[in-house]
């Protein structure tokens, strides 16, 4: 591949899908997190990666400010089923109930049902392929 | 479409935050937010923080932002990071040093990616500074991505300048040499809790006296972003640059160039456009192929294709 001379011409009306990487709650695991970070800017999305240790408050907010398509948590401390509602809630809140909503770590099976009744609309295990994730964020998005 | 402006100027900021997407898509509902903005922007003091790569803009952006909120000013802030040049994503993450910021209504932090902006900017980072401006945030902060020599966009978009430096890292002062230091209103040492802080500002004040003065001494300051230390200094510095701007009757020069900059890059942007929607992909191609096979020069090449865009 070669760098695309096109891009360096002055505002080229891009439209990026743009995506809100979170690590809510105490949870310091983020190896996950960056790696589907750095996936997702390969596939040619805009991440915006916000660290870890993040309050609901604070996602809702990030995501606000950034005007994302879609936000992703990744979390694999076991509480999800604790922190995810009130995410969904600040979201919701802010009038953001149409940003599409995905998450990804070490959550159980029996868990998927109530995530989904929540509004996420995909869950990610270890060692799910990258590609599938790239895959899923341009199904679902639609950039403006 | 005007519901969201109305929202806009109502202070609301989730349309300032849809705003800014179009505004940065360059969309035809973008450029018509920005015309309908435009003219309640140019009251905010734009200020414009570079450095190299790791320097602390983000941490120092933020620290400048914490002490303005302390005076009682509202803070807008653009955080641009680099786009990949291959696969045109990005990873923006100075939010990252800033996370004491998020919840303070009277700050608003957006993450610009670059997208093949030389200059350390983003192409269409006047636009989104000018709706930021007319919010009306009395203080905009413009964080650029890792500076090296060349990317010195930053002092026709901001107010004032301020360039970012580290103790002990030996090649920055051959940087500076080579002609970012003309750029800087204010020079800061950061990371002043490391040793060799006071050799670099002894060096800078050297350097700074070798180059031409325009009327106006460059303050030095010397701050530690992660403590805040030195922070109220550099906000009275960055103020001090302002009135003088205003009474220097600079501020009126920045304005002319810049609004002569920006109509002369939309028009450049606007013709190109234009040859590309007139222009077949064939042609193109056919001209290419030339150039390639060294059969014809770039520059006949181009002022063909011109020619055949019917702009001449
Ligand atoms: C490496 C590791 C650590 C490292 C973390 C380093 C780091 N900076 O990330 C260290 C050693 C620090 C650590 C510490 C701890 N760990 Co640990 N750790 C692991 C381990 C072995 C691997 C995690 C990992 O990095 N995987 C590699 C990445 C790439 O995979 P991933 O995160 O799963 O991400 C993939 C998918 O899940 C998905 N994904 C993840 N996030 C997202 C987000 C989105 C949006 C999407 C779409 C997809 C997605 O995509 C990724 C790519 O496939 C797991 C066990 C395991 N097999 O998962 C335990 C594990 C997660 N740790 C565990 C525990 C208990 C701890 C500690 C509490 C241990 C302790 N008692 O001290 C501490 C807590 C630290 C803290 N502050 O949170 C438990 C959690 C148990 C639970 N949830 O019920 C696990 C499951 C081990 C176990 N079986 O008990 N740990
Ligand atoms: N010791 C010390 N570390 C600092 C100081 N300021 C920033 N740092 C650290 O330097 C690192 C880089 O800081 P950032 O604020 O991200 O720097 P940046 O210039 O924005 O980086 P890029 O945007 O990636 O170019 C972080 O680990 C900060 O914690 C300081 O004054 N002293
Ligand atoms: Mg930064």
């Amino acid at each position: 591949m070669t760098a695309s001379s096109e891009t360096s011409t002055q505002g080229e009306a891009g439209q990026k899908i743009r995506v809100l990487i979170a690590k809510p709650g105490l949870d310091g695991h983020d190896r996950g997190a960056k790696i589907v970070a750095r996936a997702l800017r390969d596939g040619g999305c805009e991440v915006i990666y916000t660290g870890i240790r993040q309050t609901p408050q604070m996602i809702a907010e990030a995501a606000l400010q950034e005007d994302v398509d879609v936000v992703g948590l990744s979390i694999l401390s076991g509480a999800h089923l604790e922190l995810f509602p009130r995410i969904v809630e600040e979201l919701t809140s802010r009038g953001l109930d149409d940003v599409i909503l995905f998450c990804g770590g070490i959550i159980p099976e029996e868990d998927t049902e109530a995530l989904e009744a929540m509004g996420f609309s995909a869950i990610f295990r270890p060692g799910t392929n990258t590609q599938e994730i790239v895959s899923f964020v341009y199904d679902n998005a639609h950039s403006e | 479409m005007t519901d969201l402006i109305e929202r806009f100027f109502a202070g609301e900021r989730r349309a300032l935050s849809r705003i800014l997407t179009r505004v940065e898509n360059g969309t035809p509902e973008g450029r018509s937010y920005l015309r309908q903005l435009y003219p309640s922007s140019g009251r905010a003091h734009t200020v414009g923080v570079t450095g190299s790569a790791g320097s602390g803009k983000s941490s120092l952006t933020g620290a400048l932002a914490a002490e303005l909120r302390k005076r009682g000013h509202q803070v807008g802030i653009i955080a641009v990071d680099p786009s990949s040049p291959f696969t045109q994503g990005a990873i923006l993450g100075d939010r990252i040093r800033m996370q004491d910021l998020v919840l303070d209504p009277g700050v608003f932090v957006r993450s610009m990616a670059s997208r093949g902006a030389l200059g350390g900017l983003a192409p269409t980072i006047d636009d989104v500074v000018a709706v930021m401006d007319a919010f009306g945030f009395p203080y905009v902060f413009i964080e650029t991505v890792g500076a090296g020599q060349d990317e010195v966009e930053i002092a026709g978009t901001a107010l004032t300048t301020v360039l970012v430096n580290n103790p002990g890292t030996g090649d920055d002062i051959q940087a500076l040499k080579a002609g970012i230091i003309e750029i800087a209103d204010v020079l800061v040492v950061n990371k002043a809790d490391r040793p060799g802080a006071d050799v670099l500002v002894s060096q800078l004040r050297a350097l700074l006296s070798l180059a031409p003065s325009e009327g106006r001494e460059v303050p030095i300051l010397s701050t530690v972003a992660t403590t805040g230390d030195g922070v109220s200094d550099l906000v009275d510095a960055i103020d001090e640059h302002r009135e003088w701007l205003d009474k220097s009757g600079e501020l009126d020069r920045h304005r002319q160039q810049e609004a002569r900059h920006q109509i002369l890059s939309v028009a450049q942007r606007i013709l190109l456009e234009r040859v590309r929607r007139e222009t077949p992909e064939e042609s193109l191609s056919e001209l290419i192929t030339q150039v390639a096979g060294r059969a014809l020069d770039p520059h006949t090449a181009a002022e063909q294709l011109v020619e055949r865009g019917g702009l001449v």
